[in-house]
């Protein structure tokens, strides 16, 4: 069912008539299951039609993280899969709960959301989608049988701290500079 | 079928058609940014699936700063967010009309 949905929904144009054959390899049932699950509750998070409630969109935003980093267990990268569990799961929702929670959205009302706004957005949005799809049907991509490299933590590591130190220097000053304007941002008395 | 790249960006791009679909549509600022990082992660999703396909490393490198990037820029947007709360007491797109003409 789930794999049926991913394939309906993710692939439109790939859904074959072999739809219901049962020679799959594990990891492709995996992949329908993931993608399935990545974007039904992305969905979710853009349009709730249960609820309204920002918290909400922030759980499914926390199971779509989760479930894309089970896509990226299946590439193979299995660090990125660890820290997209750890910085966005981890860190990135739990902040937005905390503002959520800071900023008592209690009072929020349904409003109405603009005839006009939603058919931009739908025209825009399958302009964008149609445009993807064509560049994704028209191009040329190798007919690789399966994902070959190993995205672990020794092959990354030797990668940063070599060829890449420097951009990952700059990253933590980076970091540093979001902390020091973060914490200046939300004093009490902001000009 | 066998699933191969194009699976894979196919999911990317319908997951950024998602983000985009409620950037375009939500009024909730906070909503508008979790879409935001919906977006964020369709391209990294895209970025990692050639990588891995075109066994090529860099691509993985190039995520791995862009989710260092995002954590940062996650933290100065709530800020943000809620330095605008305190003077506005309003997360709503539609109330923050000072800049219009």
């Amino acid at each position: 069912m789930e794999e049926e949905g991913g394939r309906g929904r993710g692939a439109g144009k790939f859904s074959g008539q072999n739809l219901k054959q049962r020679n799959m390899p594990p990891t492709d049932i995996l992949f329908y299951v993931f993608a399935a699950l990545t974007l039904l509750c992305g969905v979710l998070v853009v349009a709730n039609p249960f609820s309204r409630n920002p918290v909400t969109s922030a759980m499914f935003l926390v199971l779509t993280v989760a479930s894309m980093a089970g896509l990226f267990v299946l590439l193979r990268a299995f660090f990125l899969a660890a820290i997209q569990i750890l910085v966005y799961a981890g860190a990135v929702i739990v902040l937005f709960l905390f503002v959520i929670m800071l900023l008592d959205l209690r009072a929020e009302e349904r409003r109405k959301v603009k005839r006009f706004g939603l058919v931009g957005a739908l025209l825009s949005v399958g302009a964008i989608t149609a445009i993807f799809f064509k560049c994704l049907s028209s191009s040329a991509l190798g007919a690789d049988p399966s994902p070959t490299m190993e995205g672990g933590t020794i092959a990354l590591g030797k990668l940063l701290f070599t060829r890449y130190l420097l951009p990952f220097e700059i990253v933590s000053v980076l970091l540093l500079v979001a902390m020091v304007g973060v914490v200046l941002l939300s004093k009490k008395d902001l000009k | 079928m066998h699933v191969g790249l194009e699976h894979y960006l196919a999911v990317s791009a319908l997951l950024f058609a998602l983000g985009l679909f409620g950037v375009l549509v939500r009024r909730n600022l906070l909503v508008i940014y979790m879409s935001l990082e919906l977006m964020l992660n369709a391209a990294n999703l895209a970025l990692v699936s050639f990588s891995s396909y075109k066994n090529n490393p860099d691509g993985q490198v190039l995520v791995f700063f862009i989710i260092s990037v995002a954590a940062a820029e996650v933290a100065v947007g709530l800020a943000l967010i809620v330095a605008l709360y305190r003077k506005r007491k309003t997360t709503h797109v539609e109330d923050l009309t000072t800049m219009k003409l």
